[in-house]
């Protein structure tokens, strides 16, 4: 039943990216519908596979009825189906944020055409069983957002998404080739028949040099420590809703979920990947935090928290235990809901203000209760506050940390979590609390679908910690966590799951 | 083994061109010859000397073969090339109508 739902995933957003190119133009309020009701279906279908794939297990699609190794297969085992949950929930609440935003830029129907374009790619990316279908679809999120990040066109936007451009290109470079050596050595492209091709041999020096081009492609993607000089440029200087996109569910599809298929489930995690890992997310947490910590641009600000958080999900995945990667994929979950609601907060800011620069603004607490207190929502959850849900999955990452012996990482992981607290506070004195500034005093709060979709982000952000209650964590975050540990076994899964 | 070293020296002529010019269309170009590199190398792990197509007939047999699948996978990479190609120099276009300038150490307006 379900595997034939799967391919919707990329089907409903490629078509209705190609609907909106063709006849968005002509009809007034058609791209704000169409984008709407197809990303809801999304939203929809990701939490019904929820349901089912407590009923039926890991699901796989033949493309064409082609027998899998030869043919092209879609996947969606317990890892995607967390991951197609939080793209396509973010993608519905940025729809509907974007209809009321976007009436400041003109050619609307050109925005949504990309929009669902790169919401197609992500889909692509996690549900693709294909090693060669997996750069497509990675080149397909990837091109939209370059464009999208040229959305405005003015001065900024464009030096931000040559530079986005440039580097994401040499990304893709180095990951085709990783994609290269890797069928050179196993003949296959299927992702579980390279697995278990691997898995019979005796790890080589290849394979070494395989894992290096991925984590050079892929780091520069999920913009980890030493390869993150772009994201600071390119997602400020998207339009708002973008920024939500990029920073809470494009640099995780793109980036830090194919560091897990990759790793754990192809290649096979090894200690010192893995060692490498939790060094790369601690640098990441430490300096994304400090950089994040002078920043007066309420938008760069983000994009440096953004850094910061990545490395945590990292260093949780990268501890490979149990309990750190169930706080990893947790933080994942959380991050895209508490940091797509800040964009959009700070979107919303603008909005009304026009400004993004924290000196500026002041006292906006009178004028825009709703943005004001959803973003106090978002910078509690983000800074580690009970009970929000940031909270819970770095508690459960520290003490993962401690439970692994590695004490130097928590102490690391804690001083950025207060870190966070410390720059979050200077937003919130800043931005939201204080006197209000002489200004602003007419400033007014924000239309209705923009308000609605921050509360909603919000409600998500509030109750997200109850996905830890045993009986409902099995569902979505256990299964997720069994998905990275099965590792290797994923082969036997997937030729398991043919139908 | 020559041919592959060629491969790489093109490879790093291209991340060097990237790296190092100044221009924003030599870096273009940069990109350019790093995607043909990886393409070319992509062709060369499938290709044998003397090879022929793998099409099967009745009255031969079967001996040096060329992969075909590489050469089907190349040809999707350089379409995508050619969409990156296409949108980056669009950008670089924009940017020039904007600054003025193809040089990259002019245009930063954005730091911090």
């Amino acid at each position: 039943m379900l595997h034939n739902l799967l391919p919707l995933f990329v089907a409903v957003p490629l078509a209705a990216a190609f609907l909106n190119a063709l006849i968005g133009k002509r009809i007034k309020g058609f791209p704000d519908w169409l984008s709407g009701i197809a990303t809801f279906f999304l939203a929809g279908l990701s939490i019904y596979s929820v349901v089912l794939f407590k009923a039926t297990g890991p699901i796989m699609y033949k493309v064409g009825g082609w027998m899998p190794p030869i043919g092209i297969t879609m996947v969606m085992d317990g890892l995607a189906l967390l991951m197609l949950v939080t793209v396509n929930i973010i993608a519905f609440l940025v729809s509907i944020y974007s209809i009321d935003y976007m009436e400041r830029y003109t050619q609307k129907w050109n925005f949504y055409c990309l929009f669902l374009l790169m919401v197609a790619g992500m889909n692509g990316v996690i549900i693709s069983g294909d090693m060669f279908n997996l750069y497509v679809f990675l080149e397909i999120a990837a091109i939209s957002s370059y464009a999208l990040v040229a959305f405005g066109t003015e001065h900024e936007e464009l030096e931000a998404s040559f530079k986005y451009a440039v580097m994401g290109t040499l990304a893709s470079s180095f990951i085709l080739l990783g994609i290269v050596f890797l069928y050179s050595i196993t003949s296959t492209l299927n992702m579980a028949d390279m697995s278990r091709e691997l898995a019979g041999k005796s790890s080589s020096n290849i394979v070494l040099l395989i894992s290096v081009l991925f984590l050079t492609g892929f780091g520069l993607k999920s913009a980890l420590v030493p390869f993150h000089a772009w994201l600071p440029d390119a997602h400020p200087s998207a339009p708002a809703p973008i920024s939500a996109m990029l920073s809470g569910v494009l640099i995780k599809s793109l980036g830090v979920y194919a560091i897990i298929r990759i790793f754990f489930s192809v290649l096979g995690s090894s200690p010192q990947v893995l060692s490498i890992l939790m060094g790369i997310g601690t640098v990441s947490i430490v300096v994304g935090g400090c950089l994040a910590l002078g920043q007066w641009d309420f938008k760069r600000l983000l994009a440096y928290s953004s850094i910061s958080q990545i490395g945590y999900v990292v260093l949780g995945i990268g501890l490979g235990t149990p309990l750190g990667i169930l706080g990893g994929v947790f933080h994942l979950l959380n991050h895209s809901a508490f940091k797509s609601l800040l964009f959009l907060n700070s979107g919303a800011v603008e909005y009304s203000t026009g400004t993004r620069d924290l000196k500026k603004m002041g006292g906006l607490k009178e004028r825009m209760p709703v943005t004001a207190n959803t973003s106090l929502v978002a910078s509690m959850s983000i800074s580690g506050i009970p009970p929000f849900n940031g909270f819970w999955s770095k508690l459960i990452i520290i003490v993962a940390c401690i439970q692994a012996g590695h004490f130097m990482y928590a102490f690391w992981a804690v001083l950025a979590s207060i870190l966070t607290l410390a720059y979050f506070m200077k937003v919130q004195r800043y931005g939201f609390f204080g006197e209000l500034k002489k200004g602003l005093a007419h400033v007014k709060e924000v239309p209705f679908f923009m308000k609605l979709s921050m509360t909603i982000l919000a409600i998500i952000c509030f109750l997200g910690g109850l996905l830890l209650i045993p009986g409902i964590s099995g569902d979505l975050l256990g299964v997720a966590r069994d998905a990275v540990l099965t590792g290797q076994d994923y082969a036997g899964i997937v030729f398991g799951a043919i139908k | 083994m020559s041919v592959y070293f060629l491969c790489l020296v093109l490879f790093s002529i291209g991340l060097y061109c990237i790296l190092r010019k100044r221009n924003l269309i030599k870096i273009i170009i940069g990109i350019m010859i790093t995607e043909y590199a990886v393409n070319l190398f992509f062709i060369l792990t499938g290709y044998r000397m003397h090879g022929r197509a793998p099409i099967h007939s009745e009255d031969q047999a079967i001996l040096n073969m060329v992969d075909p699948l590489p050469q089907a996978l190349v040809l999707t990479a350089i379409v995508i090339g050619l969409a990156v190609t296409a949108l980056i120099a669009a950008i670089a276009i924009r940017v020039y109508e904007k600054y003025g300038t193809f040089d990259i150490t002019k245009i930063k307006r954005l730091k911090g």
